[in-house]
């Protein structure tokens, strides 16, 4: 069966597997008051020996008028937050580590949704007249600062936030957008998140976040969505749905020993819930009413010609517990999704599911249209230049393939580059290459959005809309900046490192995200209606550091040290010079002495 | 035809060790940069867009790029290893350079407190190692997007040899240091130990503490002896041992009189440390780069090259494992220094001379002999304009209208010193068409140089009106040379003065060639008209001074003096002068601009008539 690794059989396959299970509580005053918790948990083995574990935790509730109320399920300060800064959409996350757009993919609503930037982003739409949304936002980051123990408050400053248009969910309304890069994610961070939970980690599938597995992985996302949702046409029938999300990528513990560089065909390491988190789901739980668990596998075959029926046989893995259901996604990539709900396994205590591998697989994943990568050019402290370097996957190339033969075929990339205002961007040097020659802007930008940057006032943005033909190889875009010099207490910390751009972002609204499964009869559950979802592809860059001028932070403590050495002797001498009186010292010594005359003739007056 | 095939083997299986590794690896292709004289190129940073048009696919180096990405990290930030390697003629030193960096790279790939990412760079160097990583380089901080079409297309076939390799040019971050890591080819007998090279173009030297990390580690760590390059023709010079040994008494007596004076040395530690210290000024004023880190340099990047060489020969060499294993221990700590550092290298030292791998001498004692040496420059100077504006006015009839010309008088030998700097420019940038002419051998060329500059000097000096001895001189021509020394002093003061900036070391050593010169610099008819032993001596030193501050003569003298190896052509100095045009060397403009016309000056007043 080795032979099925060797060249000449592409072999994709991707798997994951959910457990669900969702609690509702009423409180007995109609309908719309009923509030609603599921958790499930996608797992999905990686190309390159990885598993990506996704929790999703999604709370409904209604909205109510008054601050007061307690919910059974819902957290309250959330529900408060959204009451009263009229958020329509928010999303927070904190992620630590890279997602590695070319082994993990980026063409699913996995990576779509949950892949994010280093440190924190957080996007809210808010439901306000325009001139109140940036005071709704600066109290909206300290609130979230304090129930997350992080320092998002920083967005707070003008600086660091602006407003996008094209990128985001724009007919929502009024958006902020802002990023913290530099913001350091742990467990201090896991730990309200948490508290949110209607059972924190006590029970349920967050029971299996063991924080040192969790932080030992490749990849780590927490991510916190709100969004309203309307049921009807009054507007007090709004309901609250609260996303919280986890996703990690992790590496199994290998068993075999010896690691030997030509081993080609490397075996998928082989795992179950319990190797990978060192922990098994209790069943036996109060809140746990139904626990499913979906797994999911695709193969396409190409050179030996089998086909999806006999999958079974041909993928070469084998799962210790036998699907509930089982799902094929028909459209993109054939994958396959097996679902386990838990309530099936209520007799046995522990469920532990585990996957092993039979025979080497090899796969990849679906790619973004175009792989973006982005990278400062040029040195020293006095110019340089960002580039964005996009080029083609099989995805595009899949495109030109498919359609559009005969006419010309484009299609649309949204760009979204937001720089501090430190970083002074020309943007009349913006050039734009494709296929490694200078192209004139206006023959491939269809529209563009910039706001320069005020210095020290708001960040520069650059939002464009481009048409790149489908059969495009590669497309690069150029902008050179001047770096600016910044006044003393104007340098973060750690000022030497450097400072950082955020992540550009990149999305494909032509092409949809959501994966599309063969049966839609069934009954979804929130995270399968998730995947279907249409969505736009969405990918970010990486994060850049730009070294700028420093200046020598000990020099004002120097000057501070002569400065008040020089006023010390001044003022010394001065005072001295116009107290001293030289008759009254004198006749002060004489007194002294003959105090001390008097003193040593009569010792027995000597008070004790 | 069974290189290439060798070459695209070796590349494969390195490629393989990599992807082994679960590295993203991906190869570069270069075009060897020819080495040309471009005028204006001396403080620009390098230029891609100049590839020469007839180069085929076999002249195309390739460089093998691993890249482990830090697990948890940014990705803002990257250390770079380098292991230069020629694929064509592999070296044991090469292949087991490679083996420390594989098995520092394979640690690397497991370990968990990586925060920014590692590259990797095997660079090919069958076209020298610098030009190699300096493309790389090149790609990496400045790319050209638009292409120019030459016939790579079919090149590439052989890069993308297994399917697995991203195509494109991988990137990661902001360099933080860079590393080159080398194996000496020959035992050196005595022990293992370590050579430090880090003077990059133009003197600029990496951040002190980079030296410092990797020196504590090696000898604490590893035990092994560090060293850094020596002038070894002064380590037996016999004067300097005596001045050692005097110093040395010097120190005790002193310290006899007072426990608190700490600063008598051993003799043998001061010579070494003279050596030291010559070598280094010597290597920073040369302003060639001693290594492929130097091309870290120009993108303001700190890189060190590290040369491990063992005590037997690699051939002979029976436990490659333990000298793998410690040398790789060695750079996984220089690494793991370097990762955990938050800030990048600042506020230490870039300006400063070795004199031994952990002393230095730093920027504020190294200006001051220079500063002693330019002060009396301008002083001179000054002093020679009022001699000869005084003593000029002893003429019976001087008006006011006369006066204000005679205080105009420099105004003359101001004109001829701008006129000789100009022949100066002219002079070098001759080579500039000398290289077009090809079939030149070293000594033609210097020949045609030497003879051009000589014939144009003499033309020039025929239309300023150079005064003829035969005519009796009046007293105003007479006072000439004092007025004329004085300009030229002063143009000396700046051009000495501007050097010091670009290249301290060059300024220095130049400093110590011609300031005496300049400063001794009379007529000798003056001398040998007063015929006492004073003027005579006077004279003789002058004669001397002029001979030696002559460049071509300096660097013979130098060679002669520091290099044992015998065997001095004069076509050497052409050679020494096409390296530093090669490297865009500063120094070459100085020695063009500054030194020479200032020597041909001193010199234009020694035979002055007077």
């Amino acid at each position: 069966m080795a032979l099925l690794s060797r060249k000449g059989t592409l072999f994709m396959l991707f798997l994951f597997s959910i457990f669900l299970l969702s609690a509702s509580a009423s409180n007995g005053s109609g309908e719309e008051e009923e509030e609603e918790f599921w958790e499930e948990l996608l797992l999905k083995p990686l190309p390159d020996r990885k598993v990506l574990s996704h929790f999703h935790f999604q709370n409904e509730a209604p909205l109510s008028d008054s601050f007061a109320r307690h919910h059974h399920l819902f957290p309250k300060s959330i529900a408060q937050l959204v009451k009263k800064f009229h958020i329509k959409a928010m999303e927070l996350s904190f992620t630590q580590g890279r997602w590695n757009y070319e082994r993990w993919g980026g063409f699913d609503p996995i990576s779509s949704h949950n892949a994010k930037p280093p440190g924190v982003e957080l996007w809210a739409v808010f439901d306000v007249p325009p001139h109140q949304v940036d005071a709704s936002w600066k109290d909206l980051t300290h609130a979230l600062s304090g129930l997350f123990c992080a320092s998002i408050n920083f967005l707070e400053s003008s600086t660091t936030y602006s407003a996008p248009k094209w990128t985001f969910q724009s007919a929502l309304g009024s958006l902020r957008y802002g990023t913290l890069p530099r913001e350091a994610v742990c467990t201090e961070n896991l730990t309200p998140w948490l508290k949110l939970l209607p059972c924190r980690d006590k029970a349920g599938l967050s029971a299996l976040m063991d924080r040192p597995s969790i932080y030992k992985s490749f990849y780590h996302s927490q991510r916190l969505h709100l969004t309203q949702a309307k049921t009807g046409a009054d507007p007090k029938n709004s309901r609250v749905v609260l996303e919280q999300t986890l996703t990690v990528v992790l590496q199994p513990n290998i068993l075999t020993g010896g690691t030997n560089y030509v081993s080609e065909a490397k075996m998928q390491p082989s795992w179950s819930l319990s190797s990978i988190f060192g922990r098994k789901i209790n069943v036996e739980r109060g809140l746990v009413t139904q626990l499913e668990n979906l797994q999911s596998s695709t193969a396409t075959f190409a050179a030996n010609g089998t086909n999806l029926d006999d999958f079974g046989r041909n993928v070469g893995f084998e799962l210790s517990v036998n699907p509930d259901r089982v799902l094929k996604e028909v459209e993109k990539s054939s994958s396959i999704l097996y679902e386990y709900p838990i309530k099936v396994h209520k007799d046995s205590e522990q469920f532990d599911l585990g996957i092993t591998w039979k025979h080497p697989v090899i796969w990849s994943t679906p790619h973004a249209p175009l792989y973006a990568s982005r990278f400062l050019m040029g040195s020293g402290n006095e110019r340089g230049a960002i580039a964005i370097c996009m080029k083609s996957t099989e995805s595009t190339q899949g495109l030109v393939a498919a359609n559009y033969v005969d006419q010309r075929c484009n299609f649309q990339v949204n760009v979204l580059q937001i720089v501090p205002w430190y970083i002074k961007v020309y943007y009349h040097t913006l050039q734009l290459f494709v296929d490694e020659k200078p192209q004139v802007l206006t023959d491939f930008v269809e529209r563009m959005r910039v706001s320069p940057s005020e210095d020290k006032v708001s960040p520069g943005l650059m939002e464009l809309v481009l048409k790149l033909p489908c059969e495009v190889k590669s497309a690069v875009l150029n902008i050179e900046f001047d770096k600016g010099f910044l006044h003393i207490d104007e340098y973060p910390p750690d000022a030497n490192q450097g400072f950082d751009i955020p992540s550009a972002i990149i999305s494909f609204p032509d092409f949809n995200a959501g994966l599309q499964f063969s049966d839609n009869s069934i009954s979804k559950t929130p995270m399968l209606s998730k995947l279907q979802e249409r969505s736009p592809v969405i990918s970010y860059t990486e994060v850049l550091l730009v070294p700028l001028t420093t200046p020598d932070f000990s020099m004002p403590y120097n000057v501070i040290t002569i400065t008040c050495t020089v006023f010390a002797l001044y003022f010394g001498s001065l005072l001295n010079a116009l107290r001293r009186r030289v008759g009254e010292e004198e006749r002060c010594l004489n007194d002294k002495g003959n105090t001390q005359l008097f003193q040593f003739l009569h010792p027995k007056t000597q008070v004790t | 035809m069974f290189h290439s095939v060798i070459c695209s083997e070796s590349r494969k299986l390195i490629a393989q060790y990599m992807l082994g590794l679960d590295a993203e690896v991906t190869y570069h292709n270069f075009y060897p940069q020819l080495n040309q004289f471009h005028p204006l190129h001396f403080f620009t940073s390098p230029d891609s867009s100049i590839i020469s048009k007839n180069i085929s696919c076999a002249s195309i180096g390739m460089n093998t790029v691993g890249i482990i990405r830090a697990p948890r990290g940014d990705g803002k930030e990257a250390i770079v290893l380098v292991t230069p390697y020629n694929p064509k003629k592999v070296v044991l030193g090469e292949a087991l350079s490679l083996g420390v960096a594989y098995s520092v790279f394979s640690l690397l790939s497991r370990v968990t407190w990586l925060a920014k990412d590692i590259i990797w760079l095997v660079a090919d160097s069958q076209y020298g190692e610098y030009s190699s990583v300096s493309a790389w380089l090149r790609e990496y901080q400045a790319p050209q997007f638009h292409r120019v079409v030459v016939n790579s297309e079919t090149c590439n076939e052989s890069s993308t040899i297994e399917g697995k390799l991203y195509s494109g040019f991988r990137r990661a971050g902001t360099i933080a240091a860079a590393l080159v890591v080398k194996v000496a080819e020959d035992g050196n007998h005595f022990d293992d130990s370590l050579n430090i090279y880090a003077e990059a173009s133009n003197g600029q030297m990496p951040n002190l503490d980079l030296i410092n990390i990797v020196n504590y580690l090696a000898v604490h760590k590893q035990h092994l002896r560090i060293k850094v390059s020596k002038m070894w023709s002064l380590l037996g010079s016999k004067w300097l041992n005596t001045l050692g040994v005097v110093l040395e008494c010097i120190g005790q007596y002193a310290r006899r009189l007072n426990p608190q004076w700490k600063f008598g040395i051993p003799a043998n530690e001061y010579v070494e440390g003279t050596a030291t210290l010559a070598s280094s000024m010597y290597y920073q004023g040369l302003g060639v780069p001693t290594g492929p880190h130097g091309a870290f340099r120009d993108y303001q990047v700190d890189a060190i090259t590290v040369e491990i060489s063992p005590k037997v020969s690699p051939t002979k060499m029976n436990r490659h494992i333990d000298f793998i294993f410690r040398g790789g221990r060695l750079i996984e700590g220089v690494v793991r220094s370097i990762n955990n550092l938050l800030e990048k290298f600042h506020q230490s030292f870039f300006l400063y001379l070795l004199t031994s791998p952990s002393k230095f001498v730093s920027v504020g004692v190294y200006m001051i002999p220079f500063a002693l040496l330019g002060a009396p420059l301008p002083i001179v100077a000054a002093s020679l304009y009022m001699f000869s504006s005084k003593t000029t006015p002893q003429a019976p009839v001087a008006s006011e209208v006369d006066f204000s010309l005679e205080s105009w008088k420099w105004i003359n030998s101001a004109k001829k010193v701008f006129v000789i700097h100009l022949w100066g420019v002219a002079v070098s940038l001759l080579p500039y068409f000398l290289c077009r002419i090809p079939g030149l051998t070293p000594t033609n060329n210097l020949t045609v140089w030497g003879s051009f500059a000589v014939l144009s000097l003499v033309i020039l000096f025929s239309m300023l009106g150079y005064p003829t001895s035969v005519a009796v001189p009046s007293e105003a021509e007479k006072r000439e040379w004092a007025n004329l020394k004085s300009v030229t002093l002063s143009a000396t003061f700046i051009g000495l003065s501007l050097m010091s900036v670009i290249n301290f070391a060059t300024a220095e050593i130049g400093a110590l060639l011609i300031v005496p010169f300049c400063l001794m610099a009379r007529p000798l008819m003056l001398d040998i008209q007063a015929r006492s032993m004073r003027t005579l001596l006077l004279a003789t030193c002058n004669l001397a001074l002029g001979f030696i501050a002559f460049p071509p003569c300096a660097f013979l003298l130098l060679k002669s003096a520091f290099d044992s190896s015998g065997g001095y052509n004069i076509s050497d100095y052409w050679n020494w002068m096409e390296s530093l045009w090669a490297w865009n060397s500063a120094t070459y403009l100085y020695i063009g601009i500054v030194h020479l016309p200032c020597w041909a000056l001193c010199i234009h007043i020694l035979f002055h008539p007077s």
